[in-house]
């Protein structure tokens, strides 16, 4: 037997030694691609600030169709809801499952006292729910209903953040990747919107929000990709403007809005950010979004979880759980330990 | 000579009844016009700007020269500012109350208070001028004639706080709304907007100025229906001129294009100016005088049972 793979081997064995484990990439890529990909998109901001339009720019869909707008009597009594739509795009044999959540009603009450709590509850839900999948019997289907991005809709009328803006930012940035943008930027002067960039990244700065942060750029990148990459960093909060219409501008039919003072194309870089904001999103860094989201705000409430676990059981002195819990000798002291290796592994990533 | 045919009778000569009106004129102009504009809305919808571009001038709390606020405070501020302006020999005294704070917070329950608390001061500063026994000449008049309300341009609906400020105010203060910052919307967009919050207002009751009741003959009410019926304007504001077709022009310029102040066709800036201070500003106040003011003060007669003259001599034990 043995001298038979060796027979093998040496048959096989080109000059250089080639293995063939390089096409591993190749393996991976051909089953995800049969696999297909999910993602999971989370669109939060008062009412009018664009959030439909903008992600029927992005993904070239139609969601809200039938959707009715209530009008202020009705809205009274109405608390911030969480509203799924999941729709199936595919391009070049690559299937996307895309969720959008929304967050109809967040902001728009006279007072809105906590009104990201059903956000935060619906994300931790959904990491509870991976939880216990993750613990459990069967984990060959666990469905991964984790959000992994939350694009937040700044208004452009304002000075920078509100004070609304703020609390629900600190409320979600270790929960969930938050995106943060201008919104409806069309009515805004260039000069006025580099003011308000300005602005809000000092205050996002000045109030210790965590917001999603692009990842350092390999030092093996050439020249042209790394500047466009310092680019991209320096244009954030992207300013963006969507569409569901299609104009004539220039002699081409593209998606745009049509005023008497002129027309502004959706995807015209001069004119908005909506193309880097589309690219970063889904071409460069959706697989980030979803990485970071798996190993640091996910692995954050896991550790949490794990540590309220233990420290209940040792109040209690039960043996049931779901997990199983190795004979440790102090339990305390390793679940800090996770906790603290976790804590670096976050102001790592998040720096 | 110069014969008059009245009504049967001859009058021989002319009296010159009708110089009255020139008279009038003249005193007018002599003692000038006082004017107070309040406005509402929250941080960031071009107030400011808007009430400058209104008066061609740089009338505002943010132009006379107060520090841009930093911070959004923490209750609603009344601060206003006064400024003499004049045009062919008439002055003005153009008082605008500004509402920092108002809408801002995270919980903005009750952020209307003090503004009503604002108006109603006002109705009493003047009252107890009207019921002193020496009454100055000219009572000062610092009520607020005209509260412009800012909305926001979400082109959805009208906002919950809206509403709630102007079903609470619309019967204390005359209330233009506005829609701020238009150029967020296309002129469809900006169509439908309008008929949804026309809508909502209507089936709330709520009236805005001009208001259907005080419409004085068939002709106001014939007026006032068009204006109306394109209300609330969606304006834009600007302080900042650009060239456009050979004329130096009040607006704002966008990768896509200079949106014009005073172009009817791009906003309607130059409707609601003509409204207000064109056609409407001496009605705005006579409203705030015979309607607002007389219904404050018949329920503070009704409050207290009657009204009694007070001595000026510093004493204001006055039963009111």
């Amino acid at each position: 037997y043995i001298s038979n793979l060796q027979f093998l081997s040496m048959k096989i064995k080109p000059e250089k030694q080639y293995v063939g484990f390089a096409t591993l990439p190749n393996q991976v890529h051909r089953k995800s691609v049969k696999k297909g990909f999910d993602f999971t998109l989370m669109v939060a901001g008062e009412s009018g600030m664009g959030k439909s339009t903008l992600v029927n720019s992005l993904f070239l869909t139609d969601l809200y169709k039938d959707r009715k707008l209530l009008n202020a009597e009705e809205r009274i009594n109405q608390t911030v809801e969480i509203i799924k739509h999941t729709v199936d795009i595919e391009e070049k044999g690559v299937k996307l499952k895309l969720t959008i959540v929304d967050t109809p009603g967040f902001g728009d009450a006279v007072n809105n006292n906590e009104c990201w709590k059903p956000i935060t509850d619906y994300i931790d839900q959904q990491f509870e729910q991976y939880f216990r999948d993750e613990s459990g019997l069967n984990r060959k289907n666990i469905q991964d209903n984790r959000v992994h991005c939350c694009l937040y809709f700044i208004p452009p009328f304002g000075h920078g953040l509100r004070p609304v803006d703020v609390e629900f930012m600190k409320a979600l940035h270790e929960k969930v990747n938050i995106i943060p943008l201008i919104a409806k930027a069309d009515c805004l002067t260039p000069n006025e919107i580099k003011k308000l960039k300005d602005r809000i990244r000092e205050e996002i700065d000045k109030f210790g929000i965590k917001v999603y942060q692009f990842p350092e750029c390999d030092s093996d990148e050439d020249e042209e990709f790394k500047q466009l990459d310092k680019e991209l960093k320096e244009c954030t909060p992207f300013a963006v403007i969507g569409s569901n219409t299609v104009v004539e501008a220039r002699g081409q039919r593209v998606r745009g809005r049509l005023y008497p003072w002129g027309i502004v194309e959706v995807e015209n870089q001069s004119h908005c950010d909506f193309v880097k904001l589309r690219n970063m999103l889904i071409r460069s860094h959706m697989h980030d979004l979803k990485d970071v989201t798996c190993d640091v705000h996910y692995e954050n409430y896991r550790a949490q979880c794990i540590q309220e676990m233990t420290s209940k059981l040792a109040q209690d002195n039960r043996m049931e759980s779901p997990i199983p819990i190795l004979p440790l000798s102090t339990p305390d002291v390793d679940t800090e330990k996770l906790i603290k290796m976790k804590d670096e592994e976050v102001c790592k990533d998040v720096i | 000579l110069y014969i008059l045919f009245c009504g049967g009778s001859t009058l021989l000569g002319y009296i010159g009844i009708d110089t009255i009106i020139e008279q009038m004129r003249k005193k007018t102009m002599k003692t000038g016009f006082e004017f107070n504009i309040m406005v509402v809305g929250h941080s960031g919808l071009g107030k400011s700007t808007l009430v400058n571009t209104l008066f061609k001038s740089q009338v505002s709390r943010k132009s006379a020269g107060w520090a841009r606020d930093e911070k959004i405070p923490k209750t609603v501020e009344i601060k206003s500012v006064s400024h003499v302006i004049e045009e062919g020999g008439v002055k003005m005294k153009l008082t605008v109350v500004d509402t920092p704070g108002f809408g801002d917070q995270i919980n903005n329950d009750n952020c209307w208070e003090p503004i009503s608390k604002y108006i109603n001061e006002q109705f009493e500063k003047f009252l107890k001028e009207e019921v002193n026994i020496t009454r100055k000449k000219r009572i000062p008049d610092t009520r607020v004639h005209c509260c412009i309300y800012f909305i926001s341009p979400t082109g959805h609906t009208l906002r919950q706080l809206d509403m709630e400020f102007m079903k609470r105010l619309s019967h204390s203060v005359n209330i233009i709304p506005v829609i701020a910052k238009a150029d967020t919307m296309t002129i469809e967009e900006r169509q439908e907007f309008k008929q949804r919050v026309r809508k909502e207002l209507e089936m709330s009751g709520i009236e805005f100025y001009p208001q259907k009741e005080f419409d004085d003959d068939m002709e106001d009410k014939s007026d006032n229906d068009k204006i109306r019926e394109t209300m609330p304007f969606a304006v834009v504001g600007s302080d900042k001129e650009y060239q456009v077709n050979n004329k130096r022009v009040l607006g704002r310029k966008t990768a896509w294009g200079i949106v014009e102040v005073e172009n009817p066709n791009h906003c309607e800036f130059a409707q609601l100016r003509d409204f207000l201070i064109r056609s409407h500003l001496q009605d705005l106040k006579e409203v705030t005088h015979n309607i607002h003011y007389e219904t404050y003060r018949a329920k503070r007669l009704n409050d207290n049972g009657g009204l009694h003259p007070i001595s000026t001599n510093g004493t204001h034990d006055s039963n009111l």
